[in-house]
């Protein structure tokens, strides 16, 4: 090689370089290729897997039938009623149920059975999961939505009160939170107003409905 | 085709941007900043209902009415009970931080039986039949006396209960700890008759002279006596106090007068002295016991100037503090160094009384009340049998406790087989621990009634865990120098938290499993039985109300005043030893020194000034500290012992003079309050005063060396 040659370079080399080369739209190609595979995998995995590897399912200590209580008792407040404080008593305790079971039966069912045996013959507070708990740094009042406003428990809490089975609890293994504060769908896309329990949603309804979507410290004490 | 780095970027870039636009990091964002917002580890309070419950609270003997808050059936809050006579809303900051007892890391969860150097987890009948198994040996050899028991107090029902338990089994040997309420019965004994007690009205008095009472620092009951001194200024009343340190309350007083330690009796008499000489006393009290006499010893052995030159307070200034008291509508002297509950001389505290006394204070609105002690309870007649009569007809080991100590210790054979421990820590709390925790060695089965493992309940052989304060039914005298009496009825706010019983239903239990002339006296099924029936006249209003005022009003009639104890003008105890400085005790509100210890809440509000780290901080004065300088350590030795301390500067102790707060040193099983600081009661020894036979010891000689 000259000294010419070895200082620009040679011609051969610099064709090796070349964009436009059949080589390298080749090498391309492979890279679309791989780039769609990966984007693929990588959004079905992240919208279909990612949801299964973040909640664990978790079941109830036993089924229980609120089609079945709501036609003894009449209502929800039957048994999930303001206490005379004005606070939500949530999910009644034993002794709240003790006023209609005893640990005989009333029914035949299995789980009522399990109830009477592990739970009222023992005392022992059923260790429900429950699926609307909301952080601690979250102040909620019921009774301002639905004593003062008249809001329905179903609006938030969907028709609980009509289903005969309580479905797993899915736990989100990060938060430690249930499944339906974000709701079902992964993409947090809503078709009824208990579809998710999240801020946006409070807020969406207070804007509809008050005007305003409420301030920080409202809920945030 | 061939894979080369461009395939791997164009992998890469899938992956990221298939997860971009995917739900992944919406999600993982929202949810990792849940979770950052709500720890996990941080506990979080369960939701309830919420209630409330009243009581009374039994950890002081101020006798506060407390509510506490509940969450359905957990209590989490303690308030004070408004309108109760007492406290009416107040509370002190052990009160409010009671719930932590529950959880105390030293709670003894379960009898226990010791084994060698340790404890070893027992059944309740096996701990019961132990007890009662050592008990009828000792009955059985004919001296009952050698059963000893040491209590908190002998008020309330519990407190009889364990009086006639050990009444029963045949022995005299029951001691109460010292307590303000002794104090004061032990001083209107000899000037008012067996059987009366003294109650100061602050809350009406237009000149309280203090002798080192810690009017706002646990003095008395500590939340009556904070909100007497909160409404002194709108009823333009004065507070003197006279001690040795600048403390809280002196700092709160419309005047300060240093003393020298241990000369507050001397002040009284020079003071006494004054109103005498000067035509100042109210000539409607009826003295006997030589008053003449009396006169004639204070005009005597107390001169003005010579009381200045034993107290270290101007003449001037006596003239004047005794013209205005015995000016004043409504004058009240109090006594009872610091809490009052710690040694004091007999001597002082009737000279202080005896103020009163001249001035026509008695039993007069804002004065000092003189009425006889409340005996609300209606126990029935004992039923002794033969070897019961004649072991209490044997002598007492001693008048206190510190007699039975020092009785144990000098004996080379046991006085005392059998010692029962209730609710007290003597190893802690009285002079001079080592020969404490020496005559308690000395004693061959010690049976602790104790809801945490401290000092005193380490050396027990069987301990039987009861329920503390918050778990219990218990009627609560008030006393500690209260103008009213008035019983409260603390009660069980949550189910027993560990195994552990009622001290009533312990002291039944090992009755019933005595032989039949025991026994019969203990024919309830329980404690809160027990309580109904010997409690029937007040129990209606007890159970009802939550409390029930037995006395509110000022006393009638005037009562004698026998002067006879002073009119010989006793000999004043002086401190032992030969140091150059005095070490005297401080009373700290925010440091429990008796049977009581600190909450983890409690000692976290002790400043730095008092204890640094894990160091006890000293207090002397500049002139005192010979170059030393802020939180330098010392050694500071006495005839008792040393010990290494931090010391601090404080223009407000008087030269001379050392002060060491009480309440620290603990050395039991509890990682919040034990091993900070020293226990004072380390350093310093008994001083029997002549006489009275208390231990009288206002501090000790010391010395202080750079460590």
């Amino acid at each position: 090689m000259s000294k010419k040659e070895s200082e620009s370079g040679s011609a051969k080399s610099a064709g090796e370089c070349t964009a436009g080369d059949t080589k390298d739209d080749k090498g391309l190609g492979l890279g679309v290729i791989f780039f769609i595979v990966a984007f693929v995998i990588c959004f079905l995995s992240g919208t279909l897997l990612f949801p299964k590897l973040l909640y664990s399912k978790k079941e109830q200590p036993f089924n229980f039938d609120h089609r079945l209580h709501v036609e003894q008792t009449g209502d929800c407040e039957s048994c999930h009623a303001l206490r005379e404080d004005g606070s939500f008593n949530g999910i009644p305790k034993l002794a709240k149920c003790q006023e209609c079971h005893s640990e005989t039966p009333l029914g035949e069912t299995k789980d009522e059975a399990v109830f009477a045996e592990m739970y009222v013959a023992k005392e022992k507070e059923v260790p429900w999961y429950v699926y609307s708990k909301q952080p601690d740094c979250v102040f909620f009042s019921h009774a301002a939505h639905t004593k003062t406003k008249g809001m329905d428990c179903v609006t938030c809490h969907g028709p609980i009160g009509t289903s005969t089975t309580l479905k797993p609890y899915e736990e989100n293994r990060i938060t430690g939170y249930s499944r339906d504060i974000w709701g079902q769908n992964i993409w947090g896309i809503k078709k009824h107003s208990w579809d998710r329990m999240k801020m946006d949603d409070c807020a969406e309804c207070h804007k509809k409905e008050t005007g305003h979507q409420g301030y920080c410290f409202q809920c945030h004490k | 085709m061939k894979v080369d780095r461009r395939s791997f970027l164009g992998l890469g870039l899938g992956a990221v941007a298939g997860f971009s636009v995917s739900p992944v990091l919406l999600k993982l964002t929202d949810d990792s900043s849940i979770w950052t917002q709500n720890w996990p580890w941080t506990p979080v309070p369960v939701d309830g209902e919420v209630s409330y419950q009243n009581s009374v609270c039994s950890l002081c003997p101020g006798s506060c009415g407390i509510s506490i808050r509940k969450i359905d059936d957990r209590p989490v809050k303690i308030e004070g009970l408004d309108e109760y006579p007492i406290n009416d809303g107040g509370a002190c900051l052990h009160g409010i931080s009671g719930l932590q007892y529950l959880y105390d890391p030293a709670r003894i969860k379960t009898p226990l039986k010791k084994n060698g150097d340790k404890f070893e987890e027992i059944s309740w009948d096996d701990a019961i039949s132990m007890v009662a198994g050592k008990l009828m040996d000792i009955r059985a050899t004919g001296s009952p006396e050698k059963l000893a028991c040491i209590a908190d107090k002998d008020r309330g029902s519990v407190s009889g209960l364990l009086k006639r338990l050990v009444t029963t089994f045949g022995s005299p040997n029951f001691y109460t700890m010292p307590s303000f309420e002794s104090y004061l019965e032990l001083t209107a004994t000899p000037l008012h008759g067996r059987g009366t007690t003294i109650g100061f009205d602050l809350e009406n008095s237009d000149f309280v002279l203090s002798f080192g009472a810690g009017v706002i620092e646990g003095w008395g009951s500590p939340v009556n006596c904070f909100k007497a001194n909160a409404s002194r200024k709108e009823r333009g009343a004065k507070l003197y106090q006279i001690e040795p340190r600048l403390s809280n309350t002196a700092a709160n007083a419309d005047r300060w007068l240093p003393i020298n330690p241990g000369t507050e009796a001397d002040l009284a008499l020079g003071l006494c002295a004054v109103i005498l000489k000067n035509n100042l006393f109210a000539g409607t009290a009826k003295f006997k016991g030589g008053f003449n006499k009396f006169s004639a010893t204070l005009q005597n052995d107390y001169p003005l100037s010579k009381t200045s030159e034993i107290t270290g307070i101007k003449e001037s200034d006596i003239e004047e503090m005794a013209t205005l008291f015995a000016k004043a509508k409504m004058p009240v002297a109090v006594f009872g160094k610091g809490r009052g509950d710690g040694s004091q001389s007999l001597k002082e505290l009737i000279a202080v009384h005896t103020l009163n006394c001249l001035v026509g204070s008695i039993n007069r609105k804002g004065g000092a009340f003189i009425q006889p002690v409340k005996n609300y309870l209606e126990f029935p007649a004992e039923s002794l049998d033969g070897i019961a009569r004649e072991g209490i007809a044997k002598p007492r080991l001693g008048r206190y406790v510190h007699d039975l100590v020092e009785k144990v210790n000098a004996s080379s054979q046991p006085v005392v087989e059998a010692l029962f421990v209730y609710q007290s820590n003597p190893c802690y709390a009285l002079h001079d621990t080592k020969t404490i925790k020496q005559a308690l060695g000395k004693i061959p089965f010690i049976v602790s009634f104790s809801s945490f493992l401290d000092e005193t309940a380490k050396e027990a052989d069987i301990i039987l865990p009861v329920h503390t304060f918050i778990e219990r039914l218990e009627d609560i005298p008030s006393g500690s120098g209260l103008a009213k009496t008035v019983v409260g009825l603390s009660k069980p706010v949550i189910k027993p938290v560990f195994n552990t019983k009622h001290p009533g239903d312990i002291f039944i239990l090992i009755a019933k499993a005595l032989d039949n002339a025991v026994a019969q006296n203990f024919e309830w099924v329980s404690y809160d039985k027990c309580l109904e029936a010997v409690a029937g006249r007040i129990w209606k209003s007890l159970a009802k109300d939550g409390h029930v005022i037995l006395a509110e009003d000022v006393p009638e009639g005037s009562p004698e005043i026998d002067v006879t104890y002073l009119s010989g003008n006793p000999a004043s105890v002086q401190s032992n030893g030969d140091g150059d400085l005095i070490l005297i005790p401080i009373d700290n509100m925010r440091l429990p020194s008796a049977a009581m210890t600190a909450s983890p809440f409690a000692i976290k509000t002790v400043s730095d000034e008092v204890l640094k780290g894990r160091d006890t901080v000293v207090e002397i004065n500049p002139k005192t500290a010979k170059g030393l300088k802020n939180f330098d350590y010392v050694t500071l030795t006495t005839p008792v012992g040393s010990a290494k301390v931090m010391i601090h500067l404080n223009e407000g102790m008087m030269p001379g003079v050392v002060g060491m707060v009480k309440g620290l040193g603990h050395t039991f099983d509890n990682k919040y309050v034990s091993n900070k600081g020293v226990n004072i009661n380390d350093l310093i020894g008994p001083v029997i005063e002549p006489g009275s036979g208390l231990d009288a010891a206002f501090g000790i000689k010391a010395k202080i060396s750079r460590a």
